[in-house]
This record gives C-alpha cells, sequence and structure tokens, in this order.
C-alpha cells in the first residue's frame, strides 16, 4: 500500500468515524440521562440532512443548516415529551421498544415527505471534484469540514458538561437520579434536554455529511446500528470513549475495503457489535460494574 | 403554627400498613428526632415528606403550605432538603461539584445564560464555587474540594452529603440516621455538627437508632412502632414511657 493510499483511506476512516462517535455520543446522553438506548438516534442525522436540503433554496446553507439544526432538537423534545415523559415507572424494556417504534414512524413520515430518491446538500466549498493535498493524498474539503464540526461538537459538548451549571446537573441526575430531584432538580426536564441535545448534534452531523454520504430516508437504520456498535464497544455512557471507538470502527471499516469487498463493510460493523457484546459487554474501556447497568 | 405539619399520614404497600395515620408537628429551631424499632416506618416518613413516594392518605403541611401533591424537586426548592440512610452522592463528580449542585437550586441564571456561558453565568458560576468552598470550610472538607466524592472514606462522604443538603439553604433538614456506621468519635462529631446546623436557625427532624445521640441532641421525640405513632415527648419523659420500653424491649 502506498502512502497516499493509506492516507486516504485513513480520512476516508476518520471522516465516518467522526459521524459514528457523534451518533454514539447522542446514545450515551440519552442512555445517561434515563438508562434507555435511543433507537432513534439515527434518525435524527437523517432529519438534519433531508431539512436543511430542503430549506436550502428558501435560506442559503448556513441558515439552512442552523434552522434544521433547531427544528430537528425541537423534533426531539417532542418525541420525549409526547411518547416517554407522562410514562409512570417505564421499564427500561419498554422504553428501548417506544424509541425502536418511533424510528420506524419517523422513517415512514420522511418516506412521504421526501420519497425514496437520494438528496444531497452541495458541497460547502467548491463541488466534488475539489480537493486538497495532504502528504500527497487528495482528499475533499467536505471532509475536514466533518472532521472540524464532530471534534467542534466533542470540545463544546464536554465544556457544556463540565463547566456550567446545567451540564452539571444532567451529570448529577446520571450518576443518582433520586439525589438530583432532592437537591431540586428537574428531573423530567434533564431528560427532555437531553433528547433535544442529541437530535441537535444528530442533526448538525447529519448536515455537514450529507455532501459525501447523500441522505435518504432510510439512512438513520444503518447509523443507528454503527453507532450503537460504537458506543458499546467505548463503554455505554462514557462520550470520549466514544469518539476513540467510533474512529477505530470508522478506520477498521475504511482499511477493510483493502482486502474483503466493500459489500460486507456492514458486516465487519455487526460482527465487532456481536463480538464486544460476548466478550466484553462494558466497553473496550468501561469498567466491569459501570456497563449495562439498567440491563 | 409548626414548620412541618403531618396530619394523618398513611402508607400502605399492598397489605402492608407501612405508615398508619401519623400526626404531629416540627415547631421552628427544634431538633426532634424520629426513633422505633428496625421496619416502624421512619424511612418511609421520610419518603413521604419529601415527595419520593406518594402518600395514600393525609396532608404534609411545610410553612403553612400543603406539599402533600408537590413534585419531588420542588419540595426540595421550597427549602426542604434529605440526606439518606444509604449515602446517595453523584459519582464521577468532585466533592465541590457535589456541592454546587445543591446551590444551584438557589441560584438564578437561567437555562439559557448557562448554556451560552454568558458574563452573568460565569460571575454566577465563580459565586456559586466560593460559595461551595465556604460551605465545605465550615464542615472541615476544604482540603478534598477536588476529591472525587465517592472515594472519601465513609465518615466524610457522609459530611459531603451534609454539606449538599445545606447547600440547598434549606429551613428544615431531614437526616436519615446521620450516625449509622460510625464510630462513637464520629456520632460525637455528627452530634455537634447537628447542634451547629440548628444554631444557624435550621430546624432539623431526624431519624436515628444511637439512642445516646437521640437522647443528647433532641429537644422532642417521636416513638414509631409498626407504622403508628405511640409516644411524642421530651427525651427524659420517653426514656421513662412503659409503652415504648415494652416496644423496645419487648414484655
Amino acid at each position: 500500500m502506498t502512502l497516499e493510499l493509506f492516507i486516504q483511506y485513513l480520512f476516508a476512516g476518520i471522516t465516518y468515524g467522526s459521524i459514528y462517535a457523534i451518533v454514539a455520543i447522542g446514545f450515551n446522553i440519552i442512555y445517561n440521562t434515563t438508562g434507555i438506548i435511543n433507537f432513534a438516534q439515527g434518525e435524527f442525522v437523517m432529519l438534519g440532512g433531508m431539512i436543511s436540503i430542503s430549506l436550502l433554496p428558501v435560506l442559503g446553507l448556513p441558515l439552512a443548516i442552523v434552522a434544521a439544526v433547531v427544528i430537528t432538537m425541537i423534533f426531539g423534545a417532542l418525541l420525549e415529551i409526547c411518547f416517554i415523559r407522562w410514562l409512570v415507572n417505564p421499564g427500561v424494556l419498554r422504553m428501548i421498544i417506544i424509541t425502536i417504534g418511533l424510528s420506524i414512524l419517523t422513517r415512514e413520515a420522511a418516506l412521504h415527505i421526501w420519497g425514496e430518491s437520494i438528496h444531497s446538500l452541495p458541497y460547502f466549498v467548491g463541488n466534488e471534484i475539489t480537493s486538497v493535498t495532504i502528504a500527497g493524498a487528495r482528499i475533499s474539503p467536505q471532509v475536514l469540514w466533518v472532521v472540524g464540526a464532530c471534534g467542534c461538537m466533542v470540545i463544546i459538548l464536554s465544556i457544556f458538561f463540565q463547566t456550567t451549571s446545567v451540564g452539571r446537573d444532567m451529570r448529577a441526575c446520571a450518576a443518582n437520579r433520586t439525589a438530583a430531584t432532592l437537591c431540586g432538580i428537574n428531573t423530567r426536564n434533564m431528560v427532555t434536554l437531553s433528547f433535544m441535545l442529541s437530535a441537535g448534534i444528530g442533526a448538525l452531523a447529519g448536515c455537514v455529511v450529507s455532501p459525501i454520504t447523500s441522505t435518504a430516508y432510510d439512512n438513520g437504520t444503518g447509523l443507528a446500528i454503527k453507532g450503537f456498535t460504537v458506543a458499546i464497544l467505548g463503554g455505554l455512557g462514557n462520550s470520549m470513549a466514544a469518539v476513540g471507538a467510533g474512529l477505530l470502527l470508522g478506520i477498521i471499516e475504511a482499511f477493510s475495503v483493502h482486502i474483503i469487498p466493500l459489500a460486507f463493510q456492514d458486516a465487519i460493523a455487526i460482527s465487532l457489535l456481536l463480538l464486544i457484546l460476548f466478550i466484553r459487554p462494558h466497553g473496550l474501556f468501561g469498567s466491569r460494574s459501570a456497563g449495562l447497568k439498567e440491563f | 403554627m409548626a414548620l412541618l405539619e403531618l396530619r394523618g399520614l398513611h402508607k400502605r404497600f399492598g397489605g402492608l400498613h407501612a405508615v398508619n395515620d401519623v400526626s404531629f408537628g416540627v415547631e421552628r429551631g427544634l431538633i426532634k428526632a424520629v426513633i422505633g424499632p428496625n421496619g416502624a416506618g421512619k424511612t418511609t416518613l421520610f419518603n413521604l415528606i419529601t415527595g419520593t413516594v406518594p402518600a395514600s392518605g393525609g396532608q404534609v403541611l411545610f410553612a403553612e403550605s400543603d406539599i402533600s401533591r408537590k413534585k419531588p424537586h420542588q419540595i426540595a426548592s421550597l427549602g426542604l432538603a434529605r440526606t439518606f440512610q444509604n449515602i446517595k452522592l453523584f459519582s464521577d463528580m468532585s466533592v465541590l461539584e457535589n456541592v454546587m449542585v445543591g446551590l444551584h437550586v438557589r441560584s438564578r441564571t437561567g437555562f439559557i445564560g448557562s448554556m451560552l456561558r454568558m458574563p452573568a453565568g460565569r460571575r454566577e458560576e465563580r459565586r456559586l464555587r466560593v460559595q461551595a468552598l465556604q460551605l465545605l470550610d465550615r464542615l472541615g472538607l476544604s482540603d478534598f474540594a477536588d476529591c472525587e466524592a465517592t472515594s472519601l472514606a465513609f465518615g466524610q462522604q457522609r459530611a459531603v452529603e451534609l454539606a449538599r443538603a445545606m447547600a440547598l439553604q434549606p429551613s428544615l433538614l431531614l437526616l436519615d440516621e446521620p450516625a449509622a456506621g460510625l464510630n462513637i468519635y464520629e456520632t460525637a462529631e455528627v452530634g455537634r455538627l447537628i447542634s451547629s446546623i440548628r444554631e444557624q436557625g435550621v430546624t432539623v427532624l431526624l431519624v436515628e437508632h444511637d439512642m445516646s445521640l437521640v437522647m443528647d441532641i433532641s429537644d422532642e421525640v417521636v416513638v414509631l412502632s409498626f407504622g403508628k405513632k405511640i409516644a411524642e415527648d421530651v427525651p427524659q419523659s420517653i426514656q421513662q414511657n412503659d409503652e415504648v420500653i415494652r416496644v423496645y424491649l419487648g414484655e
């Protein structure tokens, strides 16, 4: 393998890996406040892409993306308020099945609104053949947008969770819900907020990646499986580990093309998921006691 | 009127009558203890007062308003704080952060300000930090401010939980077995701490098994047995009460 090819694969891996990481962080944020896996996570990414594409002619690219993120956040909040919030003592399994139902519902609604055809946002800079050269390899500038946007999201999220009082309240809620309530924190609002945050980051990821991967109504499912694999791989609830695990999965997938046919790419993620569930269900970086607390 | 007033409080778990028609008041500025054999319904009583478990019947009045239908977080922000028998600190957070979570209820920055880290939000954050440190200092915990809360020794975790509860600036503090698992020196220390909390104008209601501590610091004692109140009096009279002696020592 030449150095150019190596870098080409590496960047392809990092691009997909950062998207997987963002989806996984979305899983983690909701898992931490509620203990459930929100399988509608992938749909947020699809909605972000689709909504921005629809708004593009009206608002222009930057505003369309902002609007798509905001609308998806409202959508996330509504999902929680309408389907999760009012449940009395909901079991974890019941809530997970509800999110699977919601994901199917969202997908079907998207099919009716945007049809079966594939849409995509234009490249933010230049077009599909524009490229920058890094160490002899030719990389689309959009790749840098994706990596940059995902990196920024990770940094902003960690600042939010570490240094703001709302972020601290959310962590408190994740650590011990009863105690948080008795400190005067409205834990239900924290759950709604976690859905909004997850929807927001998912939507933004959906926008920046749309020029490269295109957006179709059924994008969400695949992403949810990849994101779930990454979340488990890193250890559920651990967002920093999800970044590492996301990049790892992305890079493994990218380099696998060199050895086995492209058609088997998805099989790699699934095999990895099964493997990790059998061998280390608490994740590569997670501690045994922290993993899968609710199951 | 009393700061806290329980009127005919009931709680049934299926066939079990965990709290059965319990009524008493806690006057402002007092330390009142609830005692009783295991399973008498003491912790359930606390859960009813703080709203974590809904009552089957009866009323809880706090500062003259009915809180029986209120949500736990609303009750907490009215100034009613509690600690737990089995310590519930926020893991993965420092001692300081644990206390800051308690303080946040009293802070004024809204949601958006805090999210965007506006100047007011940053000032508020600094103010919270200073307040939290002062609070830790008063409880002799300032050396541990940056330690992970759950990594501390048992007695210290208790104190952190107390600091977090005090951060809510409560008018009434509920303590669920504050001396459980502590040795006699630590217990005496806890006793002094509770008395000093009362000096600061906070009313205290506690559940405790350590009788010497209870008799030492409380102004009034309520005795529960099988969910029913069997006595309520000053400590000296409780020690002489035949019914109480029978419940504790058998016939």
